[in-house]
């Protein structure tokens, strides 16, 4: 068992299970992906992409059907998860209850035969990293939910892992304690420098964390990179939705000059950046709510004319649905004093309308 | 704000329900204990305690409770001890699950009579495992494992065995898998898994499935006469109570023996049970959700 590497490369690393009725369906499908040492990659996407599958496949919990798995150079896919000696934190925790917050940090100590002298002050250690220190001899069940998450990423990390993985750890905190326990999280992995692989459903948690992000759906792979590619430049029109572009539109082509895309739908017509090559007259647009503004007079291009059709105040602005004469919906972040029934022009700048092709949208 | 002034809860004509199960109890179980208990203060002859001294300085009597003892408390340990492996692998759903399952509850469903019916045939100096290893000359020797104590002891492991499986088999399967995935992440084999992880979060469960199986072991009366030697090795104490009852017609006497006996057991399961407090007996899930 090591403590650092250079890489982990994944290489089409399948996982296939047999579904209702005999079928047998991809939960993962030719994972490809090479993380480096001192990474935090998120995987994200809805619940039943894969994403928990990949952490098992790696963690060693579940078998591969398909693909390798490498540790530099040393194939680790066929070692049991015992001998991966890779820190994991689940959803639920999973501490041992009959074990005080000592014992169940010092468990993975124990069992990789670390002298009973050397376990206590690395317990110490990992406590004070994830300030749990006054809690040594209560059982989980004494602690609160928070406090168990903890337990469960020093139980993780004592060991000095070289991968920690972590599988939706903070679904089960409540709002502020999620945002609280996220930043312990970053504080941590900038402290130990463990590569890391986290599992989330959650794009805030993915954006705020991660150094890169891979978004699945269906078992595959739609787009690994940066939270700020991922959250500009979505690779698809699956993983635009997903990133909150929640005006998805579907348009006629009338001209394109290189990547410079103009659509026409009824009422409204816009100018967009083509996200990739179309093939025939339709196409999808994709546009985030917080990036169209309500405009007084009408600017040169982009503008959409629509009436307030409904309104969700949110403090800072509210979420207003405009409908156009044509009957299109658009959902558009918009200040306070916009009132329902108004009649509003809606601009948007040309390189933040995405257009995807049209078969794309499923 | 004192208690006083709280509001009191509104009666709960739903508690009414449990009316008829305490009457069950009380008529059927209660009184009988209690009379049972005052009858066997009031001897034929002699002083109150008369019939709990006659059990102890009687040759036929006293010794009933060692004879027994060395009955039930071996099957008991032998059937706890298959079951708790057996019930371990069986944690995980596969084909065979079920299949076991079934196949290991089986003899539950026949009586002790007919398991002793079946014993006497297959067991017996001419049945077939004495035929079979004999025409296999595994065994020369004279084949003697009915009419004596082990023939009783095949026969409480055989009745008793699916209880304790049934029950450490709950008591497996409610113990949350993931805890053993987390251990192996740790660097904990499977053998590590079952003892860090399994048998200390199983063990109040195992003491418990203990005194059932020891209880209902202790109480041996068909199959110690059907099997056993119930004038010699066998003669366990439930037969010295109901020779008392029903041969001498001494009720009174009947009811002491009978006390002795739920007196026996009640140490027994108050000694594992007190075993129990060393463990710890919490819920065996790993956390929230």
């Amino acid at each position: 068992m090591r403590h650092d590497f250079n890489e982990l490369r994944l290489d089409r690393v399948t996982r296939r299970f047999a579904g209702g009725g005999g079928r047998i369906f991809n939960a993962l499908d030719e994972l490809t992906l090479t993380i480096r040492r001192g990474e935090f990659i998120a995987l994200l996407g809805p619940s039943g992409c894969g994403k928990s599958t990949a952490l098992n496949c790696i963690a060693g919990l579940l078998p591969l059907s398909g693909g390798t798995i490498k540790l530099d150079d040393d194939r680790i896919d066929t070692l049991p998860p015992e001998r991966r000696g890779f820190g994991m934190v689940f959803q639920n925790y999973a501490l041992f209850p009959h074990m005080s917050v000592v014992k169940n940090i010092g468990f993975g100590l124990r069992m990789q035969g670390v002298p009973a002298a050397q376990i206590e002050p690395r317990v110490e250690r990992a406590m004070r990293l994830v300030q749990l220190t006054g809690q040594e001899h209560k059982l989980p069940g004494q602690l609160s939910g928070g406090q168990q998450q903890r337990v469960a990423i020093a139980r993780a990390i004592v060991i000095e892992p070289p991968l920690i993985l972590m599988d939706e750890p903070l679904s089960n905190l409540d709002a502020k304690l999620r945002l609280e326990t996220r930043s312990e999280i970053r504080r941590i992995h900038r402290e130990l420098g463990r590569a890391t692989i986290y599992v989330t459903h959650d794009q805030d948690e993915a954006l705020s964390l991660a150094d890169r992000i891979v978004v699945m759906k269906d078992g595959i792979v739609q787009q690994i990179a940066s939270p700020a590619e991922v959250y500009g430049q979505p690779a698809n029109l699956h993983v635009a939705r997903f990133m909150g572009y929640r005006n998805v539109l579907h348009v006629d082509v009338t001209a394109e000059h290189g990547d410079r895309v103009t659509v026409e739908a009824p009422d409204i017509r816009l100018t967009g950046m083509r996200k990739l090559p179309l093939n025939g007259a339709h196409a999808a647009v994709a546009i985030r709510p917080e990036e169209m503004t309500i405009v007084k007079v009408p600017v040169a291009e982009n503008v959409i004319a629509g009436r307030v059709d409904n309104v969700e105040y949110g403090g800072r602005d509210s979420l207003v649905d405009i409908v156009t004469r044509g009957g299109t919906r658009l959902h558009v972040r918009a200040p306070v004093d916009v009132a329902m029934g108004a009649d509003v022009l809606v601009h948007v700048p040309a390189d933040r309308v995405l257009v995807y092709p049209a078969e794309a949208q499923r | 704000m004192s208690a006083a002034l709280a509001p009191r809860a509104p009666f709960d004509r739903a508690l009414l329900l449990v009316a008829p199960a305490t009457l069950f109890m009380l008529l059927l179980f209660i009184y009988p204990f209690i009379y049972g208990l005052l009858l066997s203060f009031e001897p034929a002859q002699g002083g109150a305690l008369a019939n709990y001294r006659k059990f102890f300085t009687t040759d036929n009597l006293w010794p009933t409770i060692g004879t027994t003892l060395k009955l039930a408390l071996p099957a008991t340990i032998v059937n706890v001890g298959i079951a708790l492996p057996i019930a371990y692998r069986m944690r995980t759903k596969s084909r065979w699950q079920r299949f076991v399952t079934t196949l290991l509850v089986v003899p539950i469903t026949l009586g002790t009579v007919l398991i002793a019916e079946g014993m006497l045939t297959y067991f017996g100096p001419k049945g077939w495992l004495a035929q079979f290893l004999q025409l296999t000359h595994l065994y020369d020797g004279a084949i003697r494992l009915t009419h004596n104590y082990w023939g009783v002891l095949i026969s409480l492991i055989i009745s008793g065995f699916p209880f304790a499986f049934l029950l450490i088999l709950s008591y497996v399967t409610g113990i949350d898998p993931v805890l053993a995935r987390a251990a192996a992440t740790l660097g904990a084999d499977a053998k590590a898994q079952f003892r860090h992880i399994y048998l200390p979060l199983l063990a109040p469960g195992l003491a418990m499935c203990f005194c059932l199986a020891f209880v209902q072991a202790f109480s041996v009366f068909p199959s110690a006469v059907l099997l056993g030697a119930p004038a010699g090795p066998t003669r366990v104490i439930s037969i010295a109570a109901y020779e008392a009852a029903f041969e001498q017609y001494d009720y009174s006497m009947a009811s002491a023996i009978a006390m002795i006996m739920g007196f026996v057991q009640l140490l027994i399961v108050a000694f594992v049970l007190s075993l129990r407090n060393w463990f710890y007996k919490g819920p065996v899930t790993g956390g929230k959700g």
